[in-house]
């Protein structure tokens, strides 16, 4: 045994089950995709998925014709579920950048199983997120209006304002991770080009492999161009969230105005993302059988990332109650009152036990490597999340700083349709994923067996 | 085995290379027809009631401006006469010509002239003639030489790059008061410099930056903001 396997092994548990040869693992993955008949299931989670995705269409078709008064915003609260949502979504995208550019450049070997599927997340997440914005814009059709381009106005955007930021780093977030992702998948493209008895899917495959053949300089090639993407993702895992952050931090309003919002954010993001990764990867290894590729040390990882990342927010949240109370400002006092005891106390209560109670429970080692209790706490943090972002944006809004602009927020089904829509488009992306491409990075497994250990002179 | 031919090769490095030129002609054909006569009618002659020349009005006969757009110094609108300013002439002279036959029959009925309108404006632009004839803006600068077209069109774009290109240095067009109907009127140089307050001028850019503060014209960020124009 070598220092690598060691490293692998050691531990709590592999990264992949002792047994598989270069083959096996190679069958194991692209059967998902090639051999397996596609099942009953499948077709009746897409179908699902589906429908919620023409439901969220018909909201926007809507949305489109009779304006954003549809929803339930209106002054105070101009900034509704649109904003919550669009930072819920885009802060769940954050972990798949940090799984596949930070770990990969830390060298964190576990990354391998989970970075592809976590990657076709994030740009999912974010393509839900993208939608928000646009949809609030209230004239959607104008919405090329937010990019600087040499327009007959002679105008281009206000550069100082972090909604502007904010396009620019949405955009780059969502073509770095689509370069990263589609790069990555190059050579077990080839590999499907390559393993698929059908035409169609030989000549799809192949254009999308872009003629790679898995020589020695392919593959030269190959590593120096991911490692820069990874270079160049790896500051817009702490940059994306910031910027939008921003969105809040930069204006004068009691609860948005404050310096920790960018870290508390960023944090907040990867825990999102974390849980989602864990909602997507503990029924896929389940279904598809892959409990040797994606391992208890897997979940254990991805739990800790939670727990650590968890105490993070926990101590935004601590930050903001003792803030308002020490700065002596009476918006901030009252905003903190007001989270406790205001019209909508019950949600923020409801946050604190999503967010900071329930997951400490991942201080029990059992409970980290149950993949059924891993769900339901990966799903109460999302909801917990989403919550966050929801006592951040209304309950923020809703007490102006003179009581004559006092108002309430109600969502209406219009809201809920739109919001509820982008998990169906989220899910039908993930299915149609899943059964198409290879969810877990094939070759990149396959450097992990022991095999593929280059041996010393 | 092989799936594409070896052509394939090329032809995918030719699609990507030649892919953003087609892009870029894209975009150059999206902002020249955005900035054509098509989009803007820039240049073009609007069928009217009645074929009425400016030139033969102005240069012909010597009519100023205002004889018929009475409100153009002191209100936004710089007013489309009433059948009567042209009777006041059409009574005596030209009395049988057919061309004027609607003009008559206006006149008979009590029924305005349905003129189509040349220069217009979309409504959430607020624009207002008075101030820029008050603060030197000459009639051509914006209209273009109307006493030389014998059917009116439209001068410019009237997009909002046009305004903005004098609202961002409004001292590069600004004249004298007493020129702005001058409609041959010429920006000052050495041979022909233009007198104001009993100074000389030999060229535009000290007579305007003069003008801007003889004017008391708002500092440039007053009227490049939004909602100097869009209220």
């Amino acid at each position: 045994m070598d220092d690598r396997t060691d490293d692998v092994t050691v531990g709590s548990a592999p990264v992949i089950e002792p047994g598989y040869t270069f083959a096996t693992v190679t069958d194991k993955i692209s059967a998902i995709v090639l051999t397996r008949p596609t099942s009953v299931a499948w077709l009746f989670g897409f179908g699902v998925a589906f429908l919620l995705t023409m439901m969220m269409l018909y909201a926007i078709g809507y949305l489109f014709v009779r304006g954003v008064g549809i929803w339930g915003v209106n002054i105070p609260v101009g900034w509704g579920f649109a904003i919550v949502n669009f930072v819920w979504w885009i802060g769940i995208g954050h972990a798949g950048t940090l799984i596949s550019a930070i770990l990969l450049l830390l060298r964190q070997s576990w990354r391998n199983s989970i970075n592809r599927f976590a990657e076709a997340m994030t740009l999912f997440a974010v393509a839900c997120a993208g939608l928000f914005p646009v949809l609030h814009l209230g004239r959607p059709w104008l919405g090329y209006w937010l990019f600087p381009y040499p327009n007959t106005m002679k105008y281009w955007p206000q550069f100082r304002s972090p909604l502007v930021w904010d396009v620019f780093a949405v955009s780059t977030y969502f073509t770095i991770s689509l370069m990263f992702w589609f790069i990555g998948l190059i050579p077990d493209l080839a590999t499907l080009r390559d393993r698929s008895g059908n035409r169609a899917a030989q000549i799809i495959y192949g254009i999308l492999a872009m003629g790679w053949r898995g020589s020695a300089r392919h593959w030269a090639r190959y590593e120096t161009a991911y490692l820069l993407l990874a270079g160049l993702a790896t500051p817009l895992v702490l940059s994306v969230h910031t910027v939008v952050s921003f969105d809040f931090a930069i204006s004068m309003v009691p609860g948005w105005h404050t310096t920790i919002f960018p870290p508390y954010f960023v944090a907040g993001a990867i825990y999102s993302g974390f849980a989602m990764v864990l909602v997507l990867a503990i029924p896929i290894r389940k279904f598809y059988g892959l409990e040797d590729f994606i391992t208890e040390r897997h979940l254990q990882n991805s739990a800790k990332v939670m727990l650590a990342t968890g105490l993070i927010v926990a101590y935004g949240y601590g930050i903001e109650a003792f803030m308002g109370w020490y700065s002596g400002n009476r918006y901030d006092t009252f905003l903190l009152w007001n989270r406790l005891h205001g019209p909508y106390h019950f949600w923020y209560w409801m946050l604190l036990v999503c967010n900071i109670g329930i997951p400490q429970v991942l201080w029990i080692r059992n409970l980290r490597s149950s993949p059924v209790w891993l769900f339901l706490i990966s799903l109460d943090i999302l909801v917990g999340m989403w919550l966050e972002r929801f006592v951040i944006v209304v309950v923020s809004l809703h007490r102006d700083f003179l009581n004559s602009s006092w108002g309430m927020y109600y969502p209406t089904r219009w809201d809920w349709m739109t919001y509820i829509g982008t998990i169906g488009m989220f899910l039908a992306l993930m299915f149609l994923f899943l059964r198409i491409l290879p969810a877990i990075s094939i070759f990149e497994m396959r450097t992990l067996l022991p095999q593929a250990e280059v041996k010393p002179e | 085995m092989q799936i594409f031919h070896r052509s394939t090769n090329t032809i995918s490095r030719a699609t990507i290379f030649g892919a953003v030129f087609v892009i870029a002609a894209l975009f150059w054909a999206m902002a020249e027809i955005q900035r054509s006569p098509y989009v803007t009618y820039e240049g073009v002659v609007k069928p009217q009631p009645v074929a009425f020349s400016h030139q033969h009005h102005v240069t012909g006969l010597g009519i100023d401006c205002r004889y018929c757009h009475t409100s153009v110094e002191d209100s936004n609108f710089a007013g489309i006469p009433p059948t009567k300013t042209c009777m006041n002439c059409h009574a005596q002279i030209w009395t049988n010509a057919a061309l004027l036959e609607p003009v008559r029959e206006s006149y008979r009925t009590d029924k305005s002239l349905q003129w189509t309108r040349v220069n217009q404006l979309p409504d959430y632009v607020y624009f207002d003639h008075s101030i820029h004839i008050n603060k030197g803006v000459g009639c051509n600068t914006c209209h273009g030489q109307v006493d030389r077209m014998p059917l009116m069109y439209q001068y410019a774009s009237l997009q909002m790059e046009w305004c903005l290109n004098c609202h961002r240095a409004p001292e590069k067009h600004l004249r004298p008061r007493d020129q702005v109907f001058n409609m041959e009127y010429q920006q000052p140089v050495a041979g022909n410099p233009a007198l104001v307050d009993g100074q000389s001028f030999t060229d535009q850019d000290s007579l305007g930056l003069f003008l801007v503060k003889k004017y008391k014209l708002r500092t440039e960020r007053d009227i490049t903001s939004c909602s100097t124009c869009h209220r």
